[in-house]
């Protein structure tokens, strides 16, 4: 059926953005995940709208009410309550705008400046690729959570450190890979055609490279948003994430850990969130690589 | 978990049935790790409890009290003028061999005069050793205290004081005054290893340290030669398990018979454990909500009170202390002597607080609330606790942000007054009134003092003064509960409440108690 | 060749440096002293304080104390931890057997139903099981391992009671000195009947909660490369030869589809240590993953400052000695560079 595919496009020619949807398409898997994160992002930006309540306000007498499909549940707090009665529910929509956020947040900090340093990196050469890389192979070094653990220790544990932390720890996988993409380009017979013709460094690399790098690139960043998610709700878990009032799913989870025999749904109900949203945004990614990835297309 | 067993008992065969495992063993689920085996130099309770099966001090507390009872020393006399203590030292009390090292005498004066030394004398060899921080010997005074402490005969030991200090004794079966072997000393530093002195403790309790592994056990043999008499358990373990609900789940499976501080949320389903009995003791602490009297609108008391009318205590004891604990009124908890019980605590009332505010001329007030980022023992879970509390003030208009630090930081900024509100609390060393109030009078208030409500009241800071000279109970009762009326009316806390400790053992388990001092011993106890 | 391997063997030495610098310099960025945070609410008298930093040589200038540990670790010695006056390197050592024993557990779960799941999948490409398997694997892959830790203990070892909540062995029924360091192996060198048997049933659940990642990577990987080579034209051929497709599945395809997956494997590393500091912190486990988590709330100078240099620094050796094993194997990759 791919075979076919390319054999259709061929024949007739379509703008680069429909051939890429055409591929798309193809997997179910992708559309599915398309689906369901837009849904999710949907939710999170109209979070008023759909959250049953506020989700810091504490309906007192209410604490730790069960499911409403479970026996003693309430049908006005669809997923329970927890330790201080607030609605479960409305704290998963509130809490996937952070999700999100901090997902979307960390993509694009680390893809912008990993661009920059790696196509630094790879113009400049000499002292200044070497420099970069070692600090890329330290970032790399440490493990990934003891390193963003030690960020937030210095720089204090809030939302806006998250970020920073989780976007330091992947930079290096941008800047490695953009350096290798534009080392790569710039050994092509064109581009050395366009340097003899006099045509600028900088030009060169934002005309003729970086857009030959968009490809692995927008793939990194689908599996980069969901990558970050995963991270910091880890860093939440630990109790380093976003703080309160803020409902982040991974502190929803570090802060019902106790109720993990007495209440078990305080627990199931965020870790569930991450695992859907994530893995929706893996199924997507998975789907851009096969549409963008000619060679993988093929197979 | 009888399914678990079964398949493990099933696996191991009928041979373990006859292994040395019958010996009588008791596992305890403790917290974490201790810093190291020697209670002179560290301040956990984790480290005391680790350290406390294998050594003795002088005058102790009897299991599961305050009371202060002859240790190593057999009996003590206090000189007329308050100044000079004889103690009449046990004889025949042998140390613990292990296999690192047998001693080869009896415990007698020298490692009396060796283990105070080693706190108090700067050029005593082992005075640096360890990192040489004696922090409890420093902060109940005593280098400022002793006068010297010298032997008159093996047997007797004279410490000398410069100012008479009834409190002493008391303060001499803290862990601190722990007794270690001189001989042992004297052996590691000829070998070079004095820091072996601190983590392969040698010592004249009733069991002898095995092994330890970090974070994972302990282990400790009862003595057969411990002057105490030989304990009814052989195997004692220490079981490092750092999560509450593991800790419940390995009573549960008969993997530990005691353990330290359940998870609240689990005292339900343990209280309805057949196999496992829950003891509790009202805890000698207080946690308080501090309202920085220096900073505008708190220096006006109408607003302190508002705030105290504002803040909904039952619904916090029940969801943050799920029960475990009772609405505190005063600064101490009603099981220390002078308490007031005659005080009329401030109620729920939202509509009053509203109108304090208002005659305060207090309009659309935000505020910052500190809460501490670690568990206390007054305090299960700052957090939840300063996230009711920011639902609360928002009801009478207080916006309120809450603002955390890592716990050494937070500390320092609330001495420092950088806070409007922030929680804290105080856990009690030796049941004495002085021990809870002392913190927190005028000098407290300063800059970088202890009193984080940095409230300076001339009275009831006189009254704290005059109590600490007097000895009379009495008069001293008479004032403090005048303090306690102060406090009140002037409201520069919040009280919220004493938590309850809760230990959950075994049926199987005699002998256990709990001890309101928060430490956790097992002399005497024996298992079925 | 030889200069070749030494050129790249000395370019890690600045890393190293580099290494220690930064980390020196963030370690004593973060707010917070040793010494306060080991107070209660006692406190500590501003004079006394000064004292202990003086006596932990805290209150020298940066330079100099780095130029001290510098001195230090040349001499083999990372410090000595503030809380428990250890040295560091006897806490990392008698912890490290602990996170090394979960993770090659992990890393063997993985490799043992990733690789076997993958081969099923590419060779039944398209149908039911390959779509089913590999939804699986991206679950897993997409898996919050905290949260998939604190569900399983809820339900294996809380409903269900199938496995210990948290330790090593049970500690009423066997005892003995650790040799090793390694649960598994000490029990077997203990002689005690079943000793091994309760430390693997102790060893289960981590292992799967650690292990459910890198499966799930596995998985995948094998698939795909499974699928290239299987389109090879050797492949073919063998086929084509009318060797039975098992034979050619085990003999030929799945050897050459595995050297990228133990690539994949090798780069595993950090990644897999970063799951042990959760799955260590859940199961309670006595790892240097957790130890490092708790350095760092307590403000432990010296072993965080040392367990991370290790750490780091066996990680480094470690992609070294990946890199040299490709340039023996590859020699293409020496001019590359």
């Amino acid at each position: 059926m791919a075979v076919e595919t390319a054999i259709t496009e061929r024949a007739q020619p379509a703008g680069p953005l429909l051939s890429f949807w055409r591929a798309f398409r193809q997997n179910r898997g992708a559309v599915i995940g398309l689906i369901i994160v837009s849904i999710v992002i949907v939710v999170a930006i109209f979070a008023p709208f759909f959250a049953p309540h506020d989700p810091i306000e504490q309906f007192r007498g209410f604490a730790k009410l069960p499911p409403a499909f479970v026996s003693g549940g309430d049908i006005r707090f669809p997923l329970g309550t927890d330790a201080v009665g607030r609605d479960i529910l409305s704290r998963i929509i509130y809490g996937a705008r952070i999700s999100l956020f901090i997902g979307m947040a960390v993509m694009l900090v680390s893809a912008f400046i990993g661009v920059g340093l790696g196509l630094l990196a790879a113009a400049v050469g000499g002292i200044v690729d070497v420099i970069i890389i070692r600090i890329m192979d330290l970032i790399v070094a440490v493990p990934s959570l003891v390193l963003a653990i030690l960020i937030i220790a210095v720089i204090g544990p809030n939302l806006t450190n998250t970020i920073i932390a989780v976007t330091i720890v992947y930079l290096p996988r941008y800047v490695r890979l953009v350096r290798a993409s534009a080392l790569a380009e710039l050994s092509k017979d064109y581009v050395i055609a366009a340097k003899v013709a006099g045509v600028g460094k900088f030009r060169l690399m934002i005309v003729n490279v970086l857009p030959n790098c968009m490809a692995p690139l927008i793939v990194q960043g689908a599996l980069g948003v969901s990558d970050a998610i995963l991270e910091a709700a880890g860093l939440g878990f630990l109790g380093l994430g976003a703080q309160p009032p803020f409902a982040e799913w991974g502190v929803m989870l570090a802060d019902s850990r106790e109720f993990i025999l007495s209440a078990p749904w305080i627990v199931t109900f965020p870790g569930l969130a991450i695992l859907i949203t994530v893995l929706n945004i893996n199924l997507m990614g998975d789907g851009l690589r096969d549409a963008l990835d000619p060679r993988l297309r093929r197979s | 978990m009888k399914r678990s067993k079964l398949i493990v008992a099933a696996l191991l065969g009928a041979s373990l049935m006859a292994s040395p495992v019958m010996a009588k063993s008791l596992v305890y689920c403790s917290e974490g790790s201790p810093e190291n085996f020697n209670p002179q130099i560290n301040t956990t309770g984790t480290s005391f409890d680790a350290a406390r099966p294998i050594y003795n001090q002088l005058v102790e507390f009897a299991p599961g009290t305050v009371e202060v009872v002859p240790g190593l020393a057999e009996k003590w006399e206090v000189s007329p003028d308050g100044k000079t203590i004889t103690f009449n030292l046990r004889k025949g009390v042998k140390f613990g061999a292990t296999k690192y090292f047998t001693p080869t005498r009896d415990f007698n004066a020298d490692d009396v005069l060796f283990s105070f030394n080693r706190q108090w004398k700067a050029d005593h060899p082992y005075n640096k050793v360890s990192g040489g921080a004696y922090d409890y010997f420093n902060d109940m005074g005593m280098p400022d205290l002793l006068e010297s402490i010298e032997k008159t005969d093996d047997y007797t030991v004279v410490m000398k004081l410069k100012e008479p200090n009834s409190p002493i004794i008391a303060n001499l079966a803290m862990d601190f005054a722990t007794i270690l072997s001189a001989e042992y000393g004297d052996a590691m530093l000829a070998a070079g290893t004095p820091e072996k002195l601190d983590q392969e403790p040698v010592g004249t309790g009733a069991f002898s340290f095995v092994a330890y592994q970090k974070d994972a056990v302990i282990r400790f043999k009862a003595r057969e030669d411990y002057w105490g008499g030989k304990q009814p358990i052989d195997d004692l373990v220490f079981a490092i398990t750092p999560d509450a609900s593991a800790r419940y789940a390995k009573i549960k499976a008969n993997e530990c018979q005691v353990m330290i501080a359940p998870n609240p949320a689990d005292l339900e389903v343990i209280k309805a454990d057949p196999n496992v009995n829950l003891l509790e003791q009202a805890g000698l602490n207080i946690g308080y909500l501090a309202l920085n009297a220096q900073k505008a609108p708190f220096d006006n008391v109408k607003v302190r009170q508002a705030i105290n009318y504002a803040i909904d205590r039952d619904s916090i004891l029940k969801e943050v202390y799920q029960g475990a604990g009772q609405k505190a009124k005063n600064l101490i908890p009603p099981t220390i002597w002078s308490y007031n019980d005659a005080i009329t605590d401030y109620p729920f009332d939202p509509e009053k607080a509203k109108a304090l505010l208002a005659e305060a001329g207090v309009t659309s007030l935000s505020s910052d609330l500190w809460y501490m980022p670690v568990q206390r023992p007054y305090n299960p879970n700052g957090k939840r606790m300063a996230e009711m509390m920011q639902a609360d003030l928002a009801k009478v208009g207080i916006t309120v942000e809450l603002k955390s630090f890592e716990w050494g930081e937070y500390r320092k900024r609330l001495q420092a007054g950088e806070h409007q509100m922030g929680l804290l609390g105080w856990t009690g060393d030796n049941g004495d009134p002085d021990n809870f109030f002392f913190l927190l009078g005028c000098a407290g208030g300063t800059p970088a003092g202890q009193n984080i409500s940095k409230w300076c009241n001339k009275e009831f800071d006189d009254l704290l003064m005059s109590a600490r000279t007097l000895t009379d109970v009495k008069e001293r009762s008479a004032l403090y509960a005048k303090m306690q009326e102060i406090s009140k009316a002037e409201a520069p806390q919040v009280t919220i409440a004493h938590s309850t400790v809760f230990e959950p053992i075994r049926k199987e388990v005699e002998g256990y108690k709990v001890s309101p001092l928060g430490r956790h011993e097992f002399t005497g106890v024996s298992v079925k | 060749m030889f200069r070749f391997l030494l050129k790249r063997a000395a370019l890690t030495l600045p890393t190293f440096a580099a290494l220690m610098l930064i980390t020196f310099m963030m370690i004593r960025m973060v707010p917070g002293d040793p010494i306060e945070v080991r107070r209660g609410e006692r406190g500590i008298s501003p004079e006394r304080l000064a004292e202990l930093r003086h006596e932990m040589g805290l209150d020298q200038p940066w330079l100099k104390q780095f130029w001290d540990y510098v001195v230090q670790i040349l001499h083999g010695d990372f410090g000595t931890s503030i809380v428990s006056h250890e040295k560091v390197l006897t806490e990392f050592l008698t912890l490290f057997p602990a996170t090394l024993e979960l993770t090659l557990a992990a890393m063997i779960f993985a490799i043992v139903l990733g690789v076997p799941a993958g081969v099923f999948a590419a060779v039944r490409r398209g149908s039911f099981y390959d779509q089913a398997l590999m939804g699986a694997a991206l679950t897993g892959y997409s898996m919050p391992i905290f949260w998939w830790g604190l569900l399983l203990i809820m339900l294996v070892s809380g409903f269900w009671g199938l496995t210990p909540v948290s330790g090593r062995v049970d500690l009423i029924a066997f005892y003995y000195e650790p040799v090793t360091g390694f649960a598994l192996i000490d029990s077997l060198l203990s002689g005690q009947d079943g000793a091994f048997l309760d430390a693997l049933h102790h060893l289960a659940l981590p292992t799967i909660v650690l292990g459910t990642v890198p499966l799930a990577v596995v998985a995948r990987m094998t698939r795909s490369s499974m699928l290239e080579v299987l389109e090879e034209d050797y492949v073919r051929t063998a086929r084509a030869k009318g060797l039975s497709p098992y034979r050619v599945i085990g003999l030929h395809a799945l050897r050459n589809a595995l050297i990228p997956v133990v690539t994949t494997i090798g780069l595993q590393t950090t990644t897999l240590l970063s799951g042990a500091v959760l799955t260590e912190t859940i199961f309670s486990w006595p790892g240097v993953g957790k130890w490092l988590i708790e350095s760092i709330f307590r403000r432990d100078y010296p072993a965080l400052q040392g367990g991370i240099m290790l750490i780091a620094g066996m990680v480094i050796l470690f992609n070294l000695l990946i890199d040299m094993l490709y340039s023996l194997i590859n020699p293409r990759i020496r001019h590359g560079r």
